[in-house]
């Protein structure tokens, strides 16, 4: 078993395992990270990031470089259509995938450059709301990047690398960053995608068999669990204990597996999501009452659904519930419509509402009542009469770089009165705020990450006792930014750990001793068994094998009519189908009474060793007989002696 | 024909309504029974692998595996007494039915099929799980809650469960997702498919050990206007109990129906009469309702389609929740616009009954029995201007099956009479299954057998022959309370181990490809306590404890060859190469090999030789061919 890693990001991840002849890749997240190396996409023409001053190296003569880099505030950006790093594309070639298995909806963003144009052949598995919603996520961002294209093609600045400022110069591989896939490419690689429920038992050339599970995460998160008849691989990637509003973690099917690769950790280790759910409640009443908007940069599906139901309710209680809230994604409309028909999905307090019928989440209310409204754009239909401030804005993209957000920002960045709000733990929000700087409005940073954080990750690992267990190397040392924090790491005491990075394979030793096998009925029926001891039996076994959908079936050997007798023999199978095999010492008096009573009386035992030599003084044949085996000396002529002494023998010890 | 039903006429009910609720058996000794006994012993019991499918009236029960399975839970909406409810006392004449029953099932919403759920649970005493989807979760409570009043409170009818009983039953209930495997116990599996037939229905597969078997419910083959098309994967279940509502109906297509439909509708609404369409409120309901408004919307109508109110709009509401479980189309707009928001369609008041004109009334239940649709049929039918269209099945002793069958007078409890002058229209509606599709599903699965359920037994026979025919599948139809046999094939699993079959793998590789000769293993089968292994002889010795004995034979002939050993040798091994062929024949250390026969030449120069051949008790038919040969060559020379 092996396994390859193809991204550097842990909660982007995407790996490739290769277990019984079977090539899985697991997740094909895109991290947009990279992004945050560009000039942003504003939607109206902006002249002071127009304005920006080019940037060139001190010692470049390199002309082509001209306009491809500009400066703001000592911080250094490609003026270009943003770019995204790609799974690695040499490890493995992509038309040999068997099967994708994708986790949720935020570590598929990949899934064009893997399967189109690629060669892929495969089936891509993931649940109805993973799909429906990662459909929201793939054409969001599509249209971010189209809505405001940038026609530069910057590329020169890779050669130089070495010359840049930092961030910029720690790029990695840039040359093989690519440009956005298509909204055609997007309705082609989701076209792939199989549609699969929780514990649905799913059947990869019958080999292996692959299983979701819930992993509490977001809507339609799950887990996968890879078995064959007696091997197990666990993949937990983006799993939640806490409760918020997606059916909660199912562990139990985890248990004991012989694999375990953990990935998808908190991005935010030292951050509590209650504590900072509560002070961005604090943040945005404060800056309400002081009469200030206040910006969500935001996904459009997830955490953002949890934000609307408790932002109304603590606005309410604060009597500020005529502070409208605006959500304005190309998909705003369809992330509400979905959310609320995916009872099946939710948590269980959801879930019972909608037997009431109540729709599970309150935002469909919010949106009857005129509390939340939402548009495709900011230059919709109504927007403009409709807003007023001050108000809630919920936009993306939480990078930054693209999306009606950009404008936001622009808009209100020389406001003290303002406040941007960070929630989405993808981007460090003072990276994204670089290209605005400076900035009079404020920032807050209240990053919400439900997934496992390292205590609830090790206690996790404890409760599923994994026989080897994979993480990103990332998690075997405390994060870069709290290097003395070692309790943000995995334990890896007691363990067999084993830490990968990006372009790393390894292989995973899985004691495999036996498969399964059917027994066909006719064939078992007419097995006869001898037991050798009590509650052990024997019966050897000579039968047809055979091999379809990579099942074994055993049956009975046909009875082949066109081969005459003799030519069987050159076979084999017939000879094989009643052979038996002698097992446990000879009795040698047995032996030679049982000789006499054959009429053969000349013979003579002596001791020699451990066993006995047998002379047959008439005719020249000698046995010899030890503990654990018989030999039988005699000249060639003597066929009928020798076939009565193996006749006799045979009457002497046991067989199966 | 009046309201009384001759005793004849019940018996033959029993015999020919709904199936739906009964219960089969099956009785199989496990794979784990059967390695944990002697193999000897084995013959016996693999032959006793036989499915019992015992029927009940009105429950169908499983026994398979050993394993009980309570497949749906109805009540017989013909009855007014204690015969509504199954008798559980058939299953387990004394003692709990918790025991006995390892888990109920429910199919879908419709009464005939949970109807006596909270009688089940509450009245009865069964405390084990119950599995249904959850659009069935969530609106058979209505439902029940619905009949109860109509029951209790408009007929006053003693014995009934209460309002809490239905809570507390719901409690009790697991919701399935579809295609979830779900283990009820260790060996117990089930698993949902979906069935089309009413929002939330879903067809089961119920596996245990390597035997399973897939109960329909009701179900739908062809997507209609608001739900999908039934679907099951190639599963090949021993059995597949399906229902045959239509067993000989192939009805025509959808589009048709629906023309025939709204032409009858606008013929009686031209002339002026009144239009009574007697609905479940969920499931038909809906369908109709969008046909009907989108029709009113083509042909821009003026004259007033009324839905009785009370459980509409709560239903309107269920689909819209659900509406992952609609079909494709629903599911791809409903973001835009709702299906399920009708603009022609307006809530219905019990005083419109008596309003003058035209109109188009949908109200439940759907087969005249009781509620608003027979208060509005008693109004309505002295009226030959008045037409009701009964949009699906309905059982004997309904008021609806009496109409249907040409009564032209129907005789109510207090001795009332109403003349049935207005015109009665059936129109298949329902989303059952027709013999086409019955025949489509069984290609979908490709069951061992397939039991026929619920429909009348005449047409029942007519498919079971045409499934016997087309399929030659055995296909069985048993009456209400008899039990059936079904004979399973009962695959063992067992174990190889690896060694065994990689190096058979290896060996298979090597050989020039030849899909005549079939792949051979070899090995020994180890039965211990309750595990079963092939593997290697050596590996089944140890295993075992024991060891080995090896009888071996060595022979010698004598050969006379001028010539050195190894000269004669390679001469033997052209002679042996010639004379085996397909045998592998080898050269190494100075001795022979046919496979596992060893010859060897001793004897220096023009001497003669001895040559010795060696051999085991395991290869005594081939040593002695081998000897043979030799032999034949000592003569010739």
């Amino acid at each position: 078993m092996k396994l390859y890693c193809l991204s550097s990001h842990p909660n982007k991840p995407c790996y490739i395992l290769r277990f019984k002849e079977i090539t899985i890749m697991l997740d094909c997240g895109l991290s947009a990270q990279t992004a945050l190396n560009f000039i942003p996409l504003p939607l109206v023409p902006s002249s002071r990031l127009a304005n920006l001053p080019s940037w060139l190296p001190r010692e470049s003569v390199e002309t082509q470089l001209e306009g491809e880099l500009k400066e703001c505030c000592g911080r250094v950006f490609v003026d270009s259509a943003p770019e995204f790093c790609p799974p690695l594309a040499n490890m493995v070639d992509y038309s040999e995938i068997d099967v994708i298995l994708i986790s949720n909806y935020s570590s598929m963003l990949a899934l064009p450059f893997i399967t189109e144009g690629t060669g892929f052949k495969g089936v891509v598995y993931a649940t109805e709301p993973t799909l429906q919603i990662g459909k929201l996520f793939l054409e969001e961002l599509v249209e971010y990047l189209e809505q405001t294209p940038n026609k530069n093609q910057a590329k020169y600045w890779k050669e130089i690398l070495h010359l840049l400022p930092p961030p910029l110069s720690d790029s990695f591989k840039p040359r093989s960053w690519r440009q956005l896939y298509t909204l055609g490419d997007v309705k082609n690689s989701l076209a792939r995608i199989k549609v699969v429920g929780y514990d649905e038992k799913l059947d990869v050339y019958g080999a292996l068999k692959v299983t979701a599970v819930s992993s509490g995460y977001c809507l339609g998160s799950s887990n996968w669990v890879i078995a064959s008849d007696y091997e197990k691989v666990a993949y937990v990637s983006g799993s939640s204990t806490l409760t918020t509003h997606p059916r909660p973690m199912d562990q139990s099917v985890l248990k004991n597996s012989n694999v375990l690769i953990l990935t998808g950790l908190t991005q935010t280790p030292t951050a509590n999501p209650d504590t900072m759910l509560g002070e961005l409640c604090m943040a945005v009443a404060m800056t309400l009452r002081a009469n200030g908007s206040v910006l969500i940069p935001c996904y459009p599906s997830g955490v953002v659904y949890d934000l609307f139901e408790c932002l109304s309710s603590h606005l309410d209680s604060l009597n500020l519930s005529t502070i409208p809230m605006f959500f304005i994604s190309p998909v705003a409309d369809m992330s509400l419509g979905y959310s609320n028909i995916l009872a099946e999905w939710l948590s269980s307090n959801k879930q019972n509402k909608v037997y009431l019928p109540e729709e599970p989440f309150p935002h469909g209310y919010l949106v009857k009542t005129g509390r939340l409204k939402h548009y495709k754009r900011i230059y919709s239909d109504g927007f403009s009469t409709d807003f007023r401030q001050p108000c809630v804005v919920f936009c993306g993209h939480p990078s930054l770089r693209f999306g009606d957000a950009v404008h936001f920002i622009e808009q209100w960045g020389s406001n003290p009165l303002h406040t941007v709000i960070f929630t989405e733990p993808d981007f460090p929000h003072m990276d994204a705020l670089a290209p605005f700087q400076p900035l009079a409005m404020k920032a807050v940073h209240c990053p919400i990450d439900t997934s496992l954080n390292f205590t609830q990750a090790n206690k996790l690992i404890r409760e599923l006792k994994p026989s080897t267990l994979v993480v990103p190397q990332a998690y075997t040392q405390p994060p870069p930014a709290h290097v003395h924090r070692s309790e943000l790491v995995i334990d890896q005491e007691s363990r067999y750990v084993i830490s990968i990075t990006r372009g790393e394979v390894v292989s995973l030793a899985v004691r495999r001793h036996s498969a399964k096998v059917n027994l066909d009925p006719v064939l078992a029926d007419h097995i006869l068994a001898s037991e050798v001891r009590p509650g052990t039996s024997l019966a050897t076994i000579t039968a047809a094998l055979h091999v379809k959908d990579n099942q074994h079936n055993i049956k009975e050997l046909p009875e082949d009519p066109y081969v005459p007798k003799k030519r069987r023999l050159s076979k084999g199978d017939d000879t094989l189908k009643s052979l038996r095999y002698e097992w446990g010492a000879l009795d040698v008096d047995v032996f030679v009474r049982k000789l006499k009573q054959e009429g053969i009386n000349d013979v003579k035992i002596e001791p020699n060793g451990s066993g006995y030599i047998i002379h047959l003084e008439g005719a020249d044949t000698v046995i010899q007989v030890e503990d654990r085996s018989t030999h039988i000396y005699s000249e060639a002529s003597e066929v009928s002696l020798r076939l009565k002494l193996r006749s006799i023998l045979m009457q002497c010890l046991n067989s199966f | 024909m009046l309201e009384t039903e001759t005793h004849e006429q019940i018996e033959q009910h029993k015999i020919i309504t709904k199936w739906h609720q009964l219960i089969t058996s099956v009785v199989i000794s496990s794979a784990v029974e059967c390695s944990s006994v002697d193999l000897s012993r084995k013959r016996e019991l693999v032959r006793r692998n036989t499915d019992k499918i015992a029927i009940v009236r009105r429950i169908l029960f499983e026994h398979i595996g050993g394993k009980n399975v309570m497949l749906d839970c109805g009540m017989h909406m013909g009855f007014n007494d204690e015969r509504r409810f199954p008798d559980f006392s058939f299953i387990t004449p004394e003692g709990p039915v918790t025991s006995f029953i390892d888990c109920v099932i429910i199919s879908h919403f419709h009464l005939d099929h949970c109807g006596a759920l909270p009688y089940l649970t509450e009245m009865v005493g069964y405390t084990g799980p119950i599995y249904m989807t959850h659009p069935t979760k969530a609106i058979a409570p209505i439902l029940l809650e619905d009949m109860r009043k109509i029951a209790v409170e408009k007929k006053g009818e003693g014995n009934f469960f209460t309002s809490q009983m239905i809570k507390d039953c719901m409690k009790k209930v697991i919701a399935v997702t579809l295609h979830q495997s779900l283990m009820v116990d260790s060996q117990l599996e089930i698993k949902a498919y979906y069935a089309g037939h009413v929002l939330g229905a879903a067809m089961f597969k119920v596996t245990v050990g390597s035997q399973s078997i897939v109960y329909t419910g009701d179900y739908n083959m062809t997507p209609d206007r608001h739900l999908g098309a039934a679907w099951v994967d190639k599963c090949r279940p021993d059995v597949l109990i399906t229902e045959s509502t239509y067993a000989t109906t192939i009805r025509d297509s959808k589009r048709c129906r629906e023309r025939d439909f709204l032409k009858k509708v606008t013929e009686c609404i031209d002339r002026g009469g009144k239009v009574l369409i007697p609905v479940f409120a969920l499931g038909r309901a809906q369908e109709l309702c969008i046909l009907l408004d989108t029709h009113w919307e083509r042909m821009n109508l003026k004259t007033p389609v009324y839905f009785a109110v009370g459980l509409t709009e709560k239903a309107n509401n269920y689909y819209k929740m659900f509406i992952t479980w609609t079909n494709q189309n629903i599911k791809k707009t409903f973001v835009q616009r709702n299906m399920f928001d009708f603009k022609h369609i307006k809530p219905f008041d019990k005083s419109y009954i008596d309003n003058p004109g035209s109109m188009v009334v949908l109200a439940p239940p759907g087969m005249l029995h009781a509620g608003l649709s027979l208060q509005i049929f008693k109004k309505w039918a002295p009226n030959e201007n008045n037409m009701v269209i009964m949009p699906g099945f309905c059982v004997i002793g309904t008021v609806g099956h009496k109409i249907l069958n040409g009564a032209k007078q129907v005789e109510f409890e207090n001795r009332q009479v109403v003349d049935v002058k207005m015109s009665v229209e059936y129109m298949s509606f329902s989303a059952h299954a027709d013999a086409k599709g019955i025949m489509q599903l069984i290609q979908y699965c490709e069951p061992k057998s397939v039991l026929l359920v619920h429909g009348e037994a005449v047409k029942m026979e007519f498919l079971r022959d045409k499934i016997k025919q087309e399929f030659n599948l055995e296909c069985y139809m048993p009456a209400n309370g008899e039990t059936c046999n079904i004979p399973t094939p009962h695959k063992l699993s067992i174990d190889v181990s690896l060694g065994l079959l990689k190096a058979e793998n290896v060996k298979y590789n090597n050989q020039p490809p030849n899909p005549k000769r079939s792949r051979v293993i070899h090995g020994v089968l180890v039965v211990k306590d309750s595990s079963m292994c092939i593997m290697d002889v050596d590996e089944a010795c140890k295993e075992a404890g024991i060891n080995r004995h090896i009888i071996r034979f060595t022979s010698t002939v004598k050969l006379e060859d001028p010539a050195p050993s190894y000269k004669t040798a390679e001469k033997l091994l052209k002679i042996f190469q010639e004379k085996l062929p397909g045998w592998n024949v080898t050269f190494a250390d100075g001795a022979i090999s046919v496979e596992t026969v060893l010859i060897k030449v001793e004897g220096s120069e023009d001497e003669l030789k001895s040559v010795y051949i060696s051999w085991t008790n395991q290869d005594e038919e081939l040593g002695t061919n081998v000897l043979e040969i030799l032999q034949s060559i000592g003569q010739v020379s």
